[in-house]
């Protein structure tokens, strides 16, 4: 094992800024796979900031296994054939700070894990970017067990954990400062 | 404020009901305040690296002086996480996602874009000096005037109609990438009076983790309006600021062709286990 020695300075982040919308969003960006897909759901939510109010120009990421908590290493995510599955989906929120993907249920990418889709937030006013997880509701033993969660008092956690909805779709909230504010992450190395 | 300016807010805040115009944090302050919020913080925290506190190296993400970020930066610590199995990995990209002429933005359409026409090359690093291979970059920018084409960008210069500013590569086998395009002039914006962002690129970056992914600007060197701009400053640290300023290299640089700037990317650590150069586990 060679251990390399250069240890290298990070680049600074920036903001996003405003005028992204022209550069960065896609054709079905925001569609890891086709809404006909079996077992396809809606992820979706609002991103606010301190007051409360929607973001409008905020841009999310989301990096997930596929529904057998297999990661994908597809290319071809910029350019959608409706049937192959990158786990990439990139969506600009809309001007009430909305945002939709069309996904699959991850599944857990070792055994016992709880699934969680990986997301990373950009906004116009946010001058670094914010990674948070997108932990799925259903495994209750895996979300009492995961080292992150149980890390974190019962007020912040709940932030990380979508809410499922009757018709099967997840709905996860971003909420950048105050109240309920999501629980963002670093890791090492950053 | 004048007239001018509070009948074109109006207007913005109208047509285009996402504007930044229509931000409450947005303020008419003086330029003299910002700089002098701008002073007092970096001198703070001069203070606190001369007494031993770390250098910073990332952007302070509560920033006042730039005023948007009052309402949108999480007011708690960033919690500490091990990264997991789908964050050591990122998406993979290809020659299925770019085209390769999609590096030269000043060939998107039929005639020459205006302005001086660069070439910015460098390479993608990780925080252990490894190549990040294969891996997709993506530029945004404003032209030669220092207009955007953005439906919300209302800046009275001209629109190049031989110009988008929009660019992607897929870095090379050493991590290297390379855009042709056309110099950016600076802007003005609405974060106080007479406010100008120094010429930028934007970027957008992947690393060999998900956990890697970044976006930030590249600037050019000697820029007067550094010291004068929120969102650089907004770095605190002198040496991680210059880390965003790209070199005037001549050897980039062709004969009665283009002017050349070089700038290298470090991404953060990568978590995985590396086993060989090269080789990934
Ligand atoms: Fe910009």
């Amino acid at each position: 094992m060679s251990e390399s020695t250069t240890k290298l300075v990070a680049t600074p982040g920036q903001t996003i800024g405003p005028f992204y919308g022209f550069a960065l969003p896609y054709e079905k960006d925001s569609q890891l796979v086709h809404r006909a897909h079996t077992g396809s759901i809606r992820l979706h939510g609002v991103v606010t900031d301190g007051n409360g109010s929607p973001i409008p120009d905020s841009m999310l990421e989301i990096w997930q296994a596929d529904e057998r908590g297999e990661i994908s290493r597809e290319t071809g995510s910029l350019v959608r054939d409706d049937h192959t599955f990158t786990g990439f989906g990139r969506v600009a929120v809309d001007n009430v700070g909305h945002y939709t993907f069309t996904t699959v249920n991850p599944g857990a990418t070792e055994q016992g894990k709880a699934p969680f889709i990986s997301m990373v937030v950009f906004a116009r006013g946010l001058l670094n970017r914010l990674f948070t997880r997108i932990y799925l509701p259903e495994d209750t033993e895996a979300l009492a067990n995961d080292p992150l969660l149980s890390s974190l008092p019962e007020e912040r956690r709940k932030t990380l954990i979508a809410e499922r909805e009757p018709n099967g779709d997840l709905r996860f909230d971003i909420r950048l400062q105050g109240e309920g504010e999501t629980v963002f992450l670093t890791y090492p190395g950053i | 404020m004048s007239d001018a300016t509070a009948q074109d807010e109006a207007f913005d805040g109208e047509t285009f009901d996402d504007s930044h115009v229509l931000d409450p944090a947005a303020t008419a302050d003086s330029q003299e305040t910002i700089n002098q919020e701008i002073t007092d913080i970096h001198e703070a925290y001069r203070k606190g690296v001369e007494a031993g506190e770390a250098q910073e190296r990332q952007p302070r993400i509560d920033f006042a002086p730039y005023r948007s970020s009052l309402l949108r930066h999480p007011t708690k610590d960033l919690h500490h996480a091990d990264p997991e199995t789908i964050e050591l990995w990122s998406p993979a990209f290809g020659e299925r996602d770019v085209h390769i002429l999609e590096s030269d933005l000043t060939i998107q359409h039929n005639g020459e874009p205006l302005g001086e026409r660069i070439v910015v090359q460098g390479r993608v690093l990780d925080g252990d000096g490894r190549p990040v291979r294969n891996q997709l970059v993506e530029i945004w920018q404003a032209n030669a005037a220092g207009r955007y084409v953005h439906k919300r960008d209302q800046h009275p210069a001209p629109i190049d109609p031989n110009f988008t500013g929009v660019g992607r590569c897929i870095t090379g086998p050493n991590g290297e990438y390379k855009f042709t395009t056309i110099k950016p002039a600076p802007y003005p914006w609405k974060n106080h009076h007479n406010a100008w962002r120094p010429a930028h690129i934007h970027f957008s970056l992947f690393g060999t983790d998900f956990t890697q992914r970044m976006i930030t600007q590249m600037y050019f060197p000697g820029d007067p309006l550094f010291p004068l701009d929120p969102i650089y400053q907004a770095i605190t640290d002198q040496d991680a600021r210059d880390r965003l300023v790209a070199t005037y290299d001549h050897s980039v640089t062709s004969h009665e062709w283009n002017t050349g700037y070089r700038w290298d990317i470090v991404l953060s650590g990568s978590n995985r286990t590396w086993m060989e150069e090269g080789e990934e586990h």
